[in-house]
């Protein structure tokens, strides 16, 4: 289509103003955590530190304990992630591929569940946990990271699913393959960068996850990342900012890693499944 | 958009049919199961049980058995001042973050979508914040709004637009700073659905109406709109219900300070529940909170149907 020469102008304008609203706090945030304490106690920061240093990172890991931190993040994480897909693969297959009145119950209840409140999910989850004396562990919270992951997961996995064709399918069944023997050697195969793409945004979600463990976990030995950033700021709202920086810093390259691997496949699956169907 | 995936039809209604029918019952059971457990024990079961707690005297650490009190929390809710403050900020903040960050995300998708330079970088940076946990989110703006050592005070001094102000402490300011953020951190589910929705319009509508002379507002009103539009209500919608049950970046950016100005209705809840105790009187504003936000989007859906049926009934 023909673009006057003045619209494109506007265009990369209004394109140069978002990139610079979305990027700024990311590179000031990594500009803090080079900075020297003496520099960010002056006035008139700067973009790019006088004498970066690597001092922030060492007293962030002296003063929280962050590699145990991020230790709990990656098992619980990792396991909420294996465990969500393993059961959620079928279940969205069933929903993919019949319209039986389980596969619209289940579809009710994944949109139910986004309108819910957290708070009346975890009251009544405290207070089960409690009693199967699951609070303060670990495998409490890969419970609840499964069955929070579920609903966005078997979304993504139902447009997956829609997207390989019946035919082959069927041809493997005119070929006498018995229902199993399609599922695992015919449909799994073509799924199978779906269900990667599905896991690795559990893992993200559970390894980005604050409220849940926040009430779950207590002591320190068992909090994740998230929470054991929030121990920075003290409880006057006075933070240690280089730390601070340096580790929130650390806490989301996992994230920003696997984000970048998987970029196109998450909006490729939104394609699918929130457009064609 | 799982909305939009709710309302669909299939688009290939025969073979589905087919499948309906085929002696798969057993079949489907166990694939079904490995989920349906967890989903039945841990979320629905779950959510009963919090619902059936808004109705009881239910405390933590307390000795003596829980009783039924009917509807004695939302009375007491009724006249709670201080949770009603909290509603109203939390209504503020729902609105104040969803229609920007509809806006905004509009306008980048639009432009991702045309043949510009730098596409893929901006693409790059449009989920950037989709990828970073809240807690890092929240302790990043705060570094920007950070009175000292922030960017934007030293920005506004550099431009010599005065000495700048404490933006998260200011009983004027913090809503609005904390508002910015939100809008920030929620655009990129958006850009992406609006993205994904704007490649599935018709191209060569959008090329038949720019050769019959149809400048780009027009094009937009006519072509792109229509075909967008279903997509932009579920956003939108989805967008409304996160946004008011938001909790992480505020409580890492505030904490429902100063003077409650930016006390959201969830972090309202979670103390009540988690710092009093009260974990019934916490169900029973859960539920509040459920109910009329359901109903404010059933009015707002509503109406833009009604919208619809009118104009194309025109």
């Amino acid at each position: 289509m023909r673009t006057s020469t003045s619209g494109r102008v506007g265009q990369y304008a209004a394109l140069l103003a978002y990139l610079v609203f979305l990027a700024f706090p990311f590179l000031w945030l990594v500009s803090t955590a080079f900075k020297s304490p003496r520099e960010l106690g002056s006035l008139h920061p700067t973009w790019i530190p006088r004498d970066p240093t690597l001092d922030n990172f060492r007293q962030a890991f002296d003063e929280q304990p962050l590699l145990r931190a991020a230790g709990n993040s990656l098992l619980a994480a990792l396991a909420a992630a294996v465990i969500a897909v393993l059961i959620a693969t079928p279940l969205a297959y069933v929903m993919a591929r019949h319209r039986t009145r389980l596969a619209k119950a289940a579809t009710g209840w994944v949109v139910v569940s986004q309108a819910f409140p957290l708070v009346l999910v975890i009251i009544p989850l405290f207070l089960v946990l409690k009693n199967l004396r699951l609070i303060n562990s670990l495998t409490g919270l890969v419970m609840v990271y499964v069955v929070w992951a579920l609903p966005f997961a078997l979304w993504m996995l139902v447009g997956y699913v829609r997207a390989v064709p019946t035919e082959l399918e069927e041809a493997a069944a005119v070929d006498g393959a018995g229902r199993l023997r399609t599922l695992v050697s015919v449909t799994a195969p073509l799924l199978a960068p779906g269900i990667v793409a599905t896991a690795l945004f559990a893992f993200i979600t559970a390894w980005n996850e604050f409220f849940f463990a926040l009430v779950l976990l207590k002591t320190a030995d068992k909090q994740t990342l998230p929470v054991v950033l929030t121990h920075f700021i003290g409880a006057e709202g006075v933070a240690d900012l280089g730390p601070l920086a340096a580790a929130a810093f650390l806490a989301t390259l996992p994230s920003l890693v696997i984000f970048a691997i998987i970029q196109r496949r998450i909006t490729g699956g939104m394609l699918t499944g929130a457009v064609k169907s | 958009m799982t909305l939009v995936t709710a309302t669909e039809r299939p688009a290939r209604g025969a073979p589905r049919a087919e499948g309906d029918r085929s002696p798969s019952g057993h079949g489907a059971w166990f694939l079904v199961l490995p989920a349906l457990i967890p989903i039945l024990v841990l979320s629905v079961g779950p959510l009963l049980y919090g619902i059936l707690l808004a109705f009881t005297d239910a405390q933590s650490g307390r000795t003596r058995a829980t009783q039924w009190i009917g509807g004695l929390n939302f009375q007491d809710l009724l006249h709670d001042t201080l949770f009603w403050e909290s509603f109203r900020i939390g209504l503020g903040w729902a609105v104040g973050v969803t229609v920007p960050q509809f806006l905004l995300a509009l306008g980048l998708a639009l432009l991702l979508d045309q043949d510009l330079k730098l596409r893929w970088l901006a693409r790059a940076l449009a989920i950037l914040p989709w990828a970073m946990p809240e807690v890092v989110v929240g302790v990043m703006w705060r570094l920007v709004y950070n009175p000292d050592a922030g960017v934007l005070n030293e920005t506004l001094r550099t431009l010599g637009l005065g000495d700048g102000r404490d933006w998260l402490s200011g009983l004027s300011t913090a809503l609005p700073a904390v508002i910015v953020v939100g809008v920030w951190a929620g655009m990129p589910q958006t850009t992406v659905t609006l993205l994904a929705g704007l490649q599935n319009t018709p191209r060569e509508l959008h090329e038949a109406a720019a050769m019959d002379g149809a400048g780009a507002w027009r094009r937009f009103r006519t072509v792109t709109w229509p075909a967008l539009r279903p997509v932009a209500l579920a956003i939108t919608a989805l967008n409304f219900i996160w946004n008011f049950n938001s909790f992480a970046l505020v409580y890492v950016l505030t904490s429902g300070g100063p003077g409650g100005r930016t006390r959201l209705p969830m972090l309202f809840a979670y103390e009540e529940a988690f710092r009093y105790g009260q974990f019934g009187y916490a169900a029973a504003m859960g539920l509040v909170m459920v109910a009329v936000v359901s109903l404010l989007l059933a009015l707002f859906l509503v109406g833009r149907l009604k919208d619809r049926t009118g104009g194309e009934a025109a």
